[in-house]
């Protein structure tokens, strides 16, 4: 006959299973109420406590959203201009090959503006991780649209929904990179389900493993949500993320 | 066999009241407070406290880290 | 044992790069300065030094590679020639921001647009204004040798390591691409990762340890009255750095009757002038400005006590000869001679100008 606990002697008694890494700061996170990037953030900074790896990590966060990350990821960091993570984080790496570098990248930033530092960071096998939190709309700026909003998608850029016969269509970086042979891991992954988050973690640890053993960039893409962007609610943005963003950025590994 | 039993502490001042822990919730342990906290949210508290696994499902999805949970297996006691 | 050699000025600012440690090369090929990156890869640096060279696949990752390489207390450079330095501009202002210590280099062709590959000295503006947006200054050394070329590269680095600053040199197609005999400086080892973390373990990004908070290299500051503060540290740094690190060259300037005030290539000619002058009775005097910023202000408002007319020689359509009339602020006559797109004055056509536009 097991005795009944109350919540505080559970508190007391059990086993404590889950609380915030210490890689994260105590600053309040600065993005609205829902936002993906905090689960991203903190599936970043888990995998570098858990490997150990934090008095030898290197982030850089260029502008976007996630300009400020540096406010929260205890670790050394540096800010980059708008798109040039990927080359400031190749010239990190390549005058301290022996620590571990990455990059923390929205949408607009790595395929609009960063497309070319992108593909040559990549084509370079530049030993780093990519993170790209893929939302389908520029958020910090207000919600214009992105490279990647699908079509048809209302933004404050496309009021009326994209139309692609002038505005192009929802690119699909992670699949481009992926075709490249400095690329080691591809993959596409979503963080606004318990189990979908835990995958994504593996995820990153993967890609940190393989700059570990030098087999090139790997490339995370997060598929995120952008509910103020959206105008939505958190749990519908969530919702309109499975049923309209998925289809076209399809989870799981695209190489590696 | 003994469930396993679970709790968790919510940072209340820290949530912004985004309701995915409580989506994610597989025991329908938690809900929104109908008071607002310092920041004019209405935080996530555990409204049915008792039906706690600890699964952990609500801290991974909670994007401002404000969740922390605790798990307690009775067996383990009787060994 | 001294060591001379016969190098281009561009292969010089090259050699003196691996001679002095610096850790990371990151360039982009663009005439007239393609020699730089061409002789550090024949050389393979990192067999010599362990130097990093990188062929970026534009100006703008190139000077981004800067900022990571500078932002973790290394010697990081890059060159270009005018349109790459352009396309710099964003990165250059970052770095400055963030208050990051580089070396770029600029070989000037003429322009504005693609312009001409031929020498100029049209971006003196760009250089000395700031260039890209923002409050903020570089540190500008202007070679008027393939010697300077060389020698500007320790002096770029021990500046913009004292002060956390860009330095820049300010070269052009014809320093760059003439060959002259060059001393060469002995070879300096690269800093040790223990040794960056002594100097400069209080701003650089090598890695967090426990026993200190993080470091982060940013630009940014959404406080106004922080970005205020932030922009203040900045302006007194540059008082400072113009209070101290002013260079200037005088020549024949004790009896001179006119003042020629020209840097780099701009100087060479002058000094053939000069030569001129005498031969005609005219007793010239030339200041060389070795930095452009800080600009060796007071030195020719001094000057202008004891000359009667001041003639601002330099490749562009006029651009020094402002910095040069508000030193002198009105005191005596001051004007500008320049050929550009690319043409290069003769010693003869300077002396015409000065005696049409000064003596009269």
């Amino acid at each position: 006959m097991s005795e009944i606990l109350t919540p505080e002697e559970i508190i007391k008694k059990g086993e404590l299973v889950f609380k915030k890494t210490k890689f994260m700061t105590d600053a309040n996170l600065s993005y609205c109420p829902g936002c993906g990037h905090g689960v991203a953030h903190r599936i970043t900074m888990e995998v570098i406590e858990e490997m150990g790896i934090g008095e030898q990590t290197i982030g850089v966060a260029p502008v976007g959203c996630s300009v400020l990350a540096y406010d929260f990821m205890n670790i050394d960091m540096q800010q980059a201009a708008h798109g040039r993570a990927p080359a400031v984080a190749t010239g990190i790496k390549r005058v301290f090959p022996e620590k571990y570098v990455f990059t923390y990248q929205g949408d607009g930033d790595l395929a609009a503006i960063g497309t070319n530092e992108t593909i040559h960071a990549c084509n370079r096998a530049e030993n780093i991780v990519i993170i790209f939190i893929n939302n389908g709309i520029y958020g910090m700026t207000g919600g214009q649209m992105a490279p990647t909003t699908l079509e048809g998608m209302k933004s404050s850029t496309s009021p009326y929904g994209r139309d692609v016969s002038t505005m192009g269509h929802p690119i699909k970086i992670t699949e481009m990179v992926a075709m490249l042979p400095g690329v080691c891991y591809a993959t596409r992954h979503a963080v606004h389900k318990p189990g979908l988050v835990r995958k994504a973690k593996k995820a990153i640890r993967k890609a940190f493993e393989n700059q570990r053993d030098k087999k090139g960039t790997s490339i995370v893409e997060i598929v995120s949500n952008c509910n103020s962007g959206w105008k939505m609610t958190p749990v519908d943005a969530n919702i309109w993320l499975e049923e309209n963003m998925l289809p076209v950025f399809p989870l799981g590994d695209i190489k590696g | 066999m003994a469930k396993v039993r679970g709790a968790i502490v919510v940072d209340t001042e820290r949530c912004k009241g985004c309701d995915l822990c409580v989506v994610a919730c597989p025991t329908d342990v938690i809900a929104l407070n109908t008071q607002l906290n310092g920041k004019g949210f209405n935080p996530a508290y555990p409204a049915n406290h008792d039906a706690c696994t600890g699964c952990m499902s609500c801290a991974l999805v909670c994007p401002d880290m404000c969740i922390t949970v605790y798990r307690y297996k009775p067996q383990k006691e009787a060994v | 044992m001294e060591e001379v050699k016969l190098m281009k000025g561009n292969e010089a600012v090259a050699e003196a790069a691996i001679r002095e440690g610096v850790d990371g090369y990151f360039g982009y090929p663009i005439t007239p300065q393609s020699e730089v990156i061409e002789y550090l890869m024949l050389e393979e640096p990192h067999k010599r030094t362990g130097m990093v060279v990188l062929q970026a696949e534009s100006e703008i990752a190139a000077i981004n590679m800067v900022y990571g390489a500078a932002a973790c207390g290394k010697k990081a450079m890059t060159s270009s020639s005018s349109p790459g330095i352009s396309l710099k501009q964003e990165g250059i202002s970052y770095m400055a921001g963030a208050e990051l210590p580089c070396l770029i280099v600029n070989v000037v062709r003429g322009g504005p647009g693609l312009g001409t590959i031929q020498p100029s000295q049209a971006d003196y503006f760009q250089s000395v204004k700031g260039g890209g947006h923002g409050d903020y200054k570089l540190i500008v050394l202007a070679p008027a040798s393939v010697q300077e070329m060389s020698d500007f590269v320790e002096d770029a680095f021990v500046l913009a390591f004292k002060y956390r600053n860009p330095a820049m040199i300010l070269s052009d197609g014809l320093i760059g691409q003439m060959m002259e005999k060059v001393k060469l400086k002995p070879q300096k080892e690269r800093l040790t990762e223990k040794e960056i973390r002594e100097k400069y373990d209080s701003w650089a990004t090598i890695g967090k340890k426990e026993t200190r908070e993080r470091n982060i290299i940013t630009s940014l500051e959404l406080k106004s009255e922080r970005q205020e503060k932030h922009n203040d540290k900045l302006q007194a740094k540059y008082r400072e750095i113009e209070k101290n690190e002013v260079r200037y060259e005088k020549i024949n300037c004790e009896n001179a009757d006119y003042l020629l005030v020209a840097y780099g290539s701009s100087a060479r000619i002058c000094q053939k002038t000069i030569q001129l002058g005498k031969e005609k009775g005219i007793n010239i005097g030339l200041i060389r400005p070795i930095t452009l910023w800080p600009f060796p202000s007071d030195v020719i408002n001094e000057a202008a006590d004891k000359v009667k007319g001041i003639l601002s020689v330099e490749l562009n359509a006029g651009q020094m000869v402002e910095d040069v009339k508000l030193a002198v602020n009105g005191k005596i006559k001051v004007e500008h001679f320049g050929r550009y797109g690319g043409m290069i004055h003769s010693p003869d056509e300077v002396l015409e100008a000065l005696e049409q536009k000064i003596i009269k």
